[in-house]
């Protein structure tokens, strides 16, 4: 253990550069705003760089609490700020600064004639920092800091374009899901917190990982209860099954965006966290069955409403839908190197196909929409080489960067024991090929064939956008080659199943099988465009077809009708409740009751002094009876 | 059980709080002698009266230490109507002191935003103004039932006036049905404190004095615990009493909401943590799991009837109903974290919700419409109101890093420990709903009216003036710096949230009985003579933990190198009890 406050840095420089623009942005030439917003993150790159030599070089982890700065202390809580850089935050700081650096590049060229060019770069500079505390934050608060902040520039970003009511809706559609999953992950810290309670009465906890994990034998009997409340919150953040249907409309925001949070980054913070919380998950395997389920299941049930998309970032967002159960799948089965190892190249090569969808559209000048492409690969050849290069990486051609790291998840999982288990794999195996079918199905559409009208005119992006294609192309190629390095992280997560390469024939011929079989009928179906076979199949199959393009209608379901339902609940509980059984009943009624008695209490102050004096004569007749009968 | 130790009650009398009570009284006596028509000067001199009052606030914080074993600071206590056995009574712990200065800083706030908003019966409302500061202090400070009842009715006065004088269209309904409202839980309250005064046979109203006997007999508490309940509910407001507070604050002027919202509904919620619940701690206890049920009832059912409004001003209203939900929900809860958190979400909510108002204010003098269907796309007319009003919703979201995390991360993970409430954890799961439902009706709003196409009706407004800056300000600031810094105002909160949980756990007999043990002897014989005379002798007290506020006191942090920890043993049932 090292303490470094350098670490600090990390962090800090992107929340400086993003105060910088949002106070003198917007007087400040773009070049200035673009130098400040990619310096800082660039520098946070060289910084973790630095770190990661020392962690990998085996000169320990790094953990730096903020010096006399307890966060929140009260009762039995006493949080601090602490940031950890060990094997596993490492990767992730570097792929999360690696990454952010070249998107944001790329930015400086896509978002070249935007008007609100200083704001774009505060949010993003906000995203990092955000980003960065979620990775590097030393226990669950502060996890949660992070975890809500990148929550929030997703809501920033996906409505940048706010003046459009459907992207300000997308936003908020996005921020109102992640606070579902974010109630879940604030319910596990109460949990915890409870249990910690109940065990120790008198000591303070600061709910590091470290603390977490000492304490291990106190969470166990609750470890299930615990890691799928966790889990909601993952479900939430990483869009799996129930509540994914964020994500698709997500796309409202600016491509690069799509590319950083909504693909390489955020989204993959689920997975990060059981990753990190390991240790818990080990204790359930109903936990880590349920995580590897959902994921299996979330990774087939994307895939099966890609192959019918007709927007290129609509069949991406699925795709990152699907790889992301994946994911989950790995670290459900306890492979948790291998879940971020694949978290690692999938940010590469997704990365880079969402910045080539960026470019495509920018040649498009706005288009989106496969069908009107066609034929571009000779028009934007940069772009059309490097998105090539990264759908054969995802689609799992041998020893490039996503075969490496899919086929260790599916290794893992043909291998493993938990419950389901096998069934996972079945399904992992089959979206696999549908994988290789909707990525070439993409491609070729809108790479293939003759030029389509639209995209005659269609030109190249400028080198601050291609070079970053290039950069991340390469990594999808050579990414695989990472893997060693990244063994340490299973190791120090104390992993079930080491992984190898070689033991396991029998699941990586079975992927390359599907695959190949998935690019075949891509290719028989779309190349040069969509074959009259396909146009047939499409109208013969036309009602399945419109159930997955609207995605089996759970989006229907979940994501539109039941706040609406929600609504009109709180409008019918307005106007039933509050106005008319509490105001106009109840104090109605009151109010009517009063009326009536001072109604009878006026017959008497009629203002008649005779029946004054007559009410007078009696009320004394009466006493005087009274007092008499007393007396006797 | 006694906070008031001898050491306090020796300590000499502070005028400082007298000061600080009767100094807007005066100001507002002396704005009587101006012309009505000199409003700049009216404006002026109000804005200096309410500036020196936040000064003396300043220094009352600064130089908070209490007496030895107790919370309380700045005592005034003098005879004053030896007959009735009334005392004038001041003084502040940590919580009364942090609500005092949210009432101090709120104030020259609105009547700062008041300079353009009100143009018509200036000195009036200066007036009101003033004088509702003196009834809100006097209340936070009164530690006798009688100054405090006087204070809580001073409060209605202006308030109503507010309203009716200064309000919108429906003016006169709102500010009748809060009167109402209002003077029913009142009436209630000043019958449950006779009641008191002859049940301890105390024949005093001091809350040194009463606080210094035992509980009266748990059967017997349930009577002036409800009528107590009842009053401050309809403050707090609690579902389903609440249905005053939509009108009013719909109806108030921009300035009467805010001090509506930012410290008057607290006063519910204070009369709980200081008169109800250590008063009659059984039927506090007994009545907590309703007590809880209500507040999640009123977090989710404000919440979602905030989502159904069309009036951006209703919808503010209405998230106070289910803010205030969470704060009942924590200060019940009876767990240190979770009453520390109430403590810091009334600040919170005063800060928040005191903005949310204000900047509804900016937005209907600029519009004189309320209705959300008129706004759209401000965020390109009106960057900074724009950017100011997202700071302000993330804080009332509760985003971490902002104040209202901290308070809302605090009451839920308290209730979830707390152990007097059968199934807590079921319903602090269901408040957590409403953090969810927070986020939509606050994005909901903001959506409608700051982004999407510009409505044709907001085109040309204006963005913040200086002086529209110079008042909000402050509160964003503070937004940050409580999310971030929470410490110092934590550390002034916690003292003496422990005392006011021990109070109503020790002084209650269910407990005592079923511990053995305890340090509260039961039929302990009565050491304060029938008379209230100055003789009084308060139970000496054990001393209570963490007494003083300006020691930082060191916490140990749970190790996590030593693997073995004494945690992995199960709970012991000497633990359980201490519980």
């Amino acid at each position: 253990m090292r303490s470094n406050a350098l670490l600090f840095a990390i962090p800090l420089l992107p929340l400086a550069g993003a105060v910088w623009n949002a106070v003198f942005g917007r007087r400040l030439a773009r070049e200035t705003v673009a130098f400040v917003g990619c310096g800082v993150v660039g520098i946070a790159f060289a910084l973790a760089l630095v770190a990661f030599v020392g962690v990998a070089g085996g000169r320990g982890d790094v953990v730096h609490v903020a010096p006399g700065f307890s966060w929140i202390v009260a009762g039995n809580f006493a949080i601090e700020v602490r940031l950890l850089f060990d094997n596993l935050s490492s990767v992730m700081t570097l792929v999360v600064t690696g990454v952010s650096f070249l998107i944001h590049v790329y930015s400086v060229g896509y978002m070249a004639h935007d008007a609100g060019f200083a704001r774009y770069f505060t949010y993003l500079n906000l995203f990092v920092f955000a980003m960065l505390m979620l990775v590097l934050g030393d226990s669950l608060p502060v996890m949660f800091v992070g975890w809500e902040g990148v929550g929030l520039c997703s809501y920033l970003l996906i409505g940048f374009w706010f003046e459009d009511d459907a992207k300000a809706s997308a936003g908020k559609k996005a921020f109102i899901t992640n606070r579902v999953g974010d109630a879940g992950f604030l319910l596990a810290i109460f949990y915890i917190g409870w249990v910690f309670a109940q065990a120790a009465p008198d000591r303070s906890f600061s709910l590091s990982y470290g603390e977490l994990k000492a304490n291990a034998a106190a969470l166990a009997p609750h470890a299930t209860v615990i890691a799928l409340l966790l889990f909601v919150g993952a479900i939430g953040k990483s869009a799996q099954l129930p509540l994914y249907f964020w994500l698709p409309d997500a796309m409202a925001g600016p491509t690069p965006v799509s590319a950083l949070i909504h693909a390489a980054t955020m989204v993959t913070a689920g997975v990060y966290m059981v990753a990190r919380l390991g240790f818990l998950y080990a204790l359930s395997p109903v936990a880590s069955s349920v995580v590897a389920g959902v994921g299996a299941v979330t990774a087939f049930f994307a895939a099966t409403i890609a192959v019918t998309q007709t927007d290129i970032k609509k069949v991406l967002a699925f795709s990152t839908v699907s790889q992301l159960g994946f994911m989950f799948l790995g670290v459900g089965v306890m492979a948790y190197s291998a879940g971020i190892f694949h978290l690692m190249t999938h940010a590469f090569f997704k990365a880079c196909l969402f910045l080539g969808a960026g470019s495509v559209i920018h040649a498009m000048s706005g288009e989106q929409d496969i069908r009107k492409m066609g034929g571009l690969w000779s028009k934007v050849p940069r772009t059309a080489k490097t998105f090539f290069v990264a759908t054969l990486a995802i689609a799992g051609l041998p020893f490039l960067s996503g075969w490496v790291s899919k086929d260790e998840i599916l290794d893992a999982a043909f291998h493993s024991t938990l419950p389901g288990a096998k069934i996972f794999f079945g399904v992992a195996l089959a979206t696999a090929g549908l994988t290789a079918f909707y990525m070439f199905r993409l491609f070729f559409i809108v790479f293939t064939g003759k030029p389509s009208h639209e995209a005659e005119h269609a030109h190249e992006s400028p080198p601050s956008m291609t070079v970053p294609l290039i950069v991340l192309a390469a990594l999808s190629v050579v990414g695989g080659g990472f893997f060693p390095g990244l063994l340490p992280i299973g190791k120090f997560l104390g992993e079930a199943h080491p992984p190898s390469f070689s033991e396991s024939l029998p699941p990586m011929l079975m992927a390359l099988g599907v695959g190949a079989a998935g690019f075949f009928v891509a290719y028989k179906l779309y190349w040069g465009g969509p074959s009259p076979t396909a146009l047939r199949l499409a109208t013969a199959w036309e009602k399945v077809a419109t159930a997955s393009r609207e995605q089996w209608y759970v989006d229907h379901a979940l994501g539109r009708f039941v706040p609406r339902v929600v609504m009109v609940t709180g409008f019918m509980l307005w106007r039933l409740v509050d106005f008319f059984l509490i105001d106009v009943v109840i104090l109605g009624g009151a109010s009517a009751f009063a009326h009536g008695i001072g109604h009878l209490a006026r017959l008497a102050q009629n203002g008649q002094v005779q029946r004054y004096a007559t009410t007078f004569i009696i009320g004394i007749a009466v006493l005087l009876l009274f007092f008499l009968r007393c007396r006797s | 059980m006694n906070p008031f130790t001898p050491a306090y009650l020796s300590a000499p009398n502070s005028p400082l709080l007298s000061v600080l009570v009767f100094l807007p009284l005066i100001g507002a006596a002396l704005l009587m002698l101006f012309p009505r028509n000199e409003t700049r000067t009216i404006r002026g001199f109000a804005l200096v009266v309410s500036l020196i009052v936040l000064a003396v606030s300043l220094v009352l914080i600064v130089r908070y230490a209490p007496a030895a074993g107790s919370v309380f600071a700045f005592k005034q206590r003098i005879d004053w109507l030896p007959v009735v056995g009334a005392v004038y009574h001041l003084g502040v712990d940590g919580v009364a002191l942090s609500l005092v200065v949210l009432t101090t800083l709120l104030t020259p706030i609105v009547i700062l935003a008041a300079f353009s908003q009100i143009t018509d019966r200036v000195r009036e409302y200066m007036i009101s103004m003033l004088v509702l500061e003196a009834g809100m202090l006097g209340a936070l400070c009164a530690l006798d039932l009688v100054v405090f009842f006087i204070f809580w009715e001073l409060m209605l006065v202006p308030m109503y006036f507010l309203i009716g004088v200064w309000g919108g269209d429906r003016r006169h309904y709102a500010a009748v049905k809060f009167v109402l409202f209002t003077v029913a839980g009142s009436v209630l309250m000043l019958l449950a404190m006779l009641y008191l005064y002859f049940e301890t046979g105390a024949r005093s109203f001091d809350l040194a004095v009463l606080l210094g006997k035992d509980a009266i007999a748990p059967g017997k508490q349930w009577l002036p615990f409800l009528a107590f309940a009842l009053a401050f509910a309809i403050k707090v407001p609690m579902v389903p009493v609440h249905t005053w507070l939509p009108d009013a604050h719909t109806e108030a002027p921009t300035g009467g909401s805010v001090i509506l919202a930012g410290v008057l509904l607290k006063m519910g919620v204070y009369g709980f943590y200081r008169f109800a619940m250590p008063l009659m701690p059984d039927a506090a206890r007994a009545a907590a799991p309703a007590l809880a049920a209500l507040a999640v009832v009123g977090v989710v059912y404000g919440a979602l009837l905030a989502m159904a409004q069309r009036d951006l001003k209703k919808l503010v209203a209405y998230s106070s109903v289910s803010h205030l939900g969470f704060v009942m929900l924590g200060l019940v809860a009876l767990e240190p974290k979770a009453v520390t958190g109430a403590a810091l979400q009334m600040i919170n909510h005063g800060l928040s919700t005191g903005a949310l108002f204000l900047i509804v204010g900016l937005l209907y003098e600029r519009t004189h419409t309320r209705k959300l269907s008129d706004y759209g796309g401000l965020f390109k007319v009106t960057p900074a109101i724009a950017v100011v009003f997202l700071i302000t919703v993330l804080s009332s979201a509760a985003l971490p890093g902002m104040n209202g995390f901290v308070g809302e991360f605090l009451i839920l993970s308290g209730s979830f420990a707390s152990t007097g409430i059968p199934a807590i954890q079921a319903w602090t799961g269901v408040a957590t709903i409403g953090v969810v439902l927070g986020a939509a009706y606050l994005l909901i709003a903001y959506q409608r009216t700051m982004f999407g196409p510009v409505n044709e009706k907001v085109a040309s407004l204006r963005d913040l003036a200086p002086r529209e800056i110079v008042y909000m300000a402050p509160l964003l600031v503070l937004f940050f710096a409580i999310g971030v810094f929470p410490r110092p105002v934590l550390s002034r909160l916690e003292p003496s949230v422990k005392v006011f949980t021990a109070l109503v756990e020790k002084r209650s007999r269910i407990v005592a009985a079923a511990t053995p043990g305890s340090t509260v002897r039961l039929g302990a014989p009565s050491v304060v003579p029938p008379r209230p005379t100055l003789q009084v002798q308060p139970i000496p007290t054990p001393n209570l933990a963490a007494p003083n506020l300006l020691q930082r006191v060191p916490r140990p942090t749970f190790a996590p190198a030593q693997p073995p920890s004494p945690i992995t043993r199960p709970p012991s049932p000497k633990a359980e009890e201490r519980r």
